[in-house]
């Protein structure tokens, strides 16, 4: 389970900052989870409190959009793309190799809390589909037999810190 | 791409500055016209006239509605209010599609200059940009250029020394396909769940924070400021009656060139797919050709000399959409991209209005146990009937629509379906539950090759006599298939 949050100074610095409190829910969230990875219980019980709106608004809109997340993600987020491009060549075979190979659940984390691996949405390179985004990096034209070599990179690369 | 007939066959007024000038220095877009069209609006037209310039130009909406731009502006115009806002709508959400982003990154301030326009015309002074919060590059570029163009008193307080003031803000989405409905859009700017309102009232009379509000597809804005500076008449010289101008579109897929196109409105697919996008890949034969993502249809050969406009579109149960254009082989199962599309749309239903939340979820029940050879033949009817349930009764435009992937498949490749719910067969042999694997007595050497590479070990036979695929026991990976060297293993 997560380790529980108490500092919530950069959320307060973005809030006392804001011209109007009015709309300002979705931007909080979003700085809440740049700072946190995350949006636990009590950062969103935080955002109600300081926003002044009740905490089932929150809970409401943190669940509603799929950019937010109230559980922790790995250190490294494999995204396969699953838009229709990526779709008609092949990404979901691509997505099952990759939960295979890390013997995880799509959509959930490696026991070392590593990868999280999942599909997401057209990723705007459709031209280099299937495209494979872990964390910023984007990886085109990826084919079942490049799977592990792109999780071996990400073991080397976290054994190396 | 390098083939000469995408030279002579593209045109480009929404893209015209993309790659061609360096949209993070304001100077480059200002030496190619940039911010002329503004002023010749501000200090030679009066805002009717400029509403009156875009109406007669024809053009329509590019966010997949094809409303008339001019007419929407004259609503917004005329509704009486002390504020009014301007929002262009960057959500992109159709997936397989990033003509937006594209404009965006590549010539920012050509939307931006638009959007004070249309404040000008219908006399807002606040401008709102939604935008995806995956697009981090091209919330930079819009950050960057509103900069610049403040501080060069081209946006902001009394613009070019005049008394008409216009700011723009941005607005960041947080990955929600509904959001893109406007609508749902305004609520999501207001810090609420992305879910639709009842229209009327249209947001020309009550749209963000209730003030009347005239909201555009970052396309549609693209082609704003040549429309000002050289008139309806050449805006018309492309394109066809019905849809005047270009559209852009991202072409992926099955095809030899994948990219962004700006083609006159009117051209036939066919050029699409063959001139443009270089013929079906890796010779494969063609099956369709997909618009409107998961809003639209797919379209089969017979139907490929059809122009490529709203009305032509709409004809063939697809739409024209935000621009996703995607090409489809031999290999794809339709049943399967039915499917795929209503996984996604039953995904991102908000799940305000009935119909929608579980009409979907429902159709795609049904879809997945025809491509798991649990269908029967009435399913179809089934889905037929469904189907027009959801697109009738639907609150807004996304249950109303998302069974149009079904019905054109349904009507121009009903034999597919019929082969899955009656043979219980995938002809394109993607279903992998109504595949199976067989050796041909008559090609099979017996070398035993195949044997090691099978995982579960379902393949028997002594060495120099036919082997046999244990079916109960195939997981269907195809690893014999791609290890034999005679062909002997067929799937079907
Ligand atoms: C489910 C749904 C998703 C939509 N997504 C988008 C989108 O991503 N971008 C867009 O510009 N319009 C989208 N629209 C259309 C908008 O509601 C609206 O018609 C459009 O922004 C109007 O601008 P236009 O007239 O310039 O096309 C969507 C509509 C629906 C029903
Ligand atoms: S569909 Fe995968 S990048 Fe667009």
């Amino acid at each position: 389970m997560s380790d529980s949050i108490t500092n919530f100074t950069e959320i307060d610095t973005f809030i006392d900052g804001l011209p109007d409190k009015n709309g300002a829910l979705i931007p909080a969230l979003h700085k809440a989870q740049e700072a946190y990875g995350y949006l636990p219980k009590e950062v969103q019980l935080h955002i109600a409190k300081r926003l002044q709106i009740p905490a089932a608004k929150v809970y409401g809109v943190a669940t509603f959009y799929s950019l937010f997340s109230l559980e922790k993600k790995g250190k490294y987020r494999i995204n396969v793309c699953m838009g229709t491009a990526c779709y008609v060549r092949s990404a979901e075979v691509v997505l099952k190799e990759f939960a295979k190979e890390l013997k995880v659940d799509i959509k959930a984390t490696t026991d070392d809390g590593l990868f999280t691996v999942d599909g997401v949405r057209c990723v705007g390179a459709c031209g280099l589909a299937p495209v494979v985004m872990v964390n910023d990096k984007v990886f085109g034209r990826v084919a079942t037999a490049d799977v592990r070599g792109i999780v071996e990179e990400y073991l080397a690369a976290d054994h190396a810190e | 791409m390098s083939n000469q007939n995408t030279e002579i066959r593209q045109v480009r007024i929404a893209m015209r500055n993309c790659g061609i000038i360096d949209p993070s220095n304001i100077m480059e877009y200002i030496a190619r016209s940039g911010y002329d069209a503004l002023a010749k609006a501000i200090f030679e037209m009066q805002p009717n006239e400029v509403v009156d310039v875009v109406k007669a130009s024809g053009l329509r909406g590019r966010g997949g509605g094809g409303f008339s731009t001019g007419t929407k502006w004259q609503f917004t115009a005329a509704a009486k209010a002390d504020k009014k806002f301007v929002m262009c709508n960057a959500d992109e959400g159709d997936p397989g599609a990033f003509m937006d982003r594209s404009i965006l990154e590549g010539d920012p301030h050509g939307v931006l200059e638009a959007m004070a326009i249309c404040g000008y015309a219908i006399g807002a002074q606040e401008g709102v940009i939604y935008i995806r919060a995956e697009y981090p590059r091209a919330v930079e570029r819009l950050y960057q250029a509103i900069d610049q163009a403040e501080s060069m008193g081209l946006l902001g307080d009394n613009i070019m020394g005049s008394n008409f003031s216009f700011k723009i803000s941005l607005y960041l989405g947080a990955g929600a396909f509904v959001c893109g409905e406007e609508t749902a859009l305004m609520n999501s700017v207001q810090g609420g769940r992305g879910e639709p309102r009842l229209k009327p009232p249209f947001p020309a009379q009550r749209g963000l924070w209730d003030a009347p509000t005239n909201i555009n597809n970052v396309e549609t804005f693209a082609n704003i400021t040549q429309i000002i500076l050289k008139g309806s008449d050449w805006f018309r010289s492309f394109g066809n009656e019905d849809s005047p101008g270009t559209k852009v579109f991202a072409l992926a897929g099955k095809v030899n060139n994948v990219g962004l196109i700006e083609i006159p409105m009117g051209l036939p697919l066919r050029d699409v797919v063959d001139k443009i996008g270089g013929g079906v890949a890796d010779g494969k034969k063609f099956k369709a050709i997909q618009t409107g993502g998961p809003s639209g249809g797919c379209i089969p050969a017979e139907h490929l000399d059809t122009p490529v406009d709203f009305k032509s579109l709409g004809a063939l149960g697809s739409i024209m959409g935000s621009g996703g254009m995607i090409v489809m082989d031999e290999d794809d199962c339709m049943v399967g991209i039915s499917k795929f599309f209503l996984e996604f749309t039953a995904e991102e239903s908000c799940g305000k209005c009935t119909p929608c939340r579980v009409g979907n979820m429902r159709l795609l029940e049904i879809l997945t146990r025809i491509t798991e050879g649990t269908g029967k033949e009435s399913d179809l009817a089934e889905l037929e009937n469904l189907s027009r349930t959801v697109c009738d009764t639907s609150l807004c435009g996304l249950g109303q629509s998302s069974p149009n992937p079904i019905l054109s498949t349904l009507k121009f490749y009903r034999d597919e379906y019929l082969a899955h719910v009656v043979d219980k067969k995938c002809p394109s042999g993607t279903c992998t539950d109504l595949l199976n694997y067989e050796v041909v007595a008559e090609k099979c050497k017996g070398c035993t090759l195949c044997k090691p590479v099978c995982p579960v070990n379902c393949i028997s036979g002594e060495r120099k006599e036919v082997h046999i695929i244990d079916q109960d026991a195939c997981i269907k990976c195809g690893a014999c298939v791609d290890k034999c060297p005679f062909n002997a293993i067929i799937k079907g």
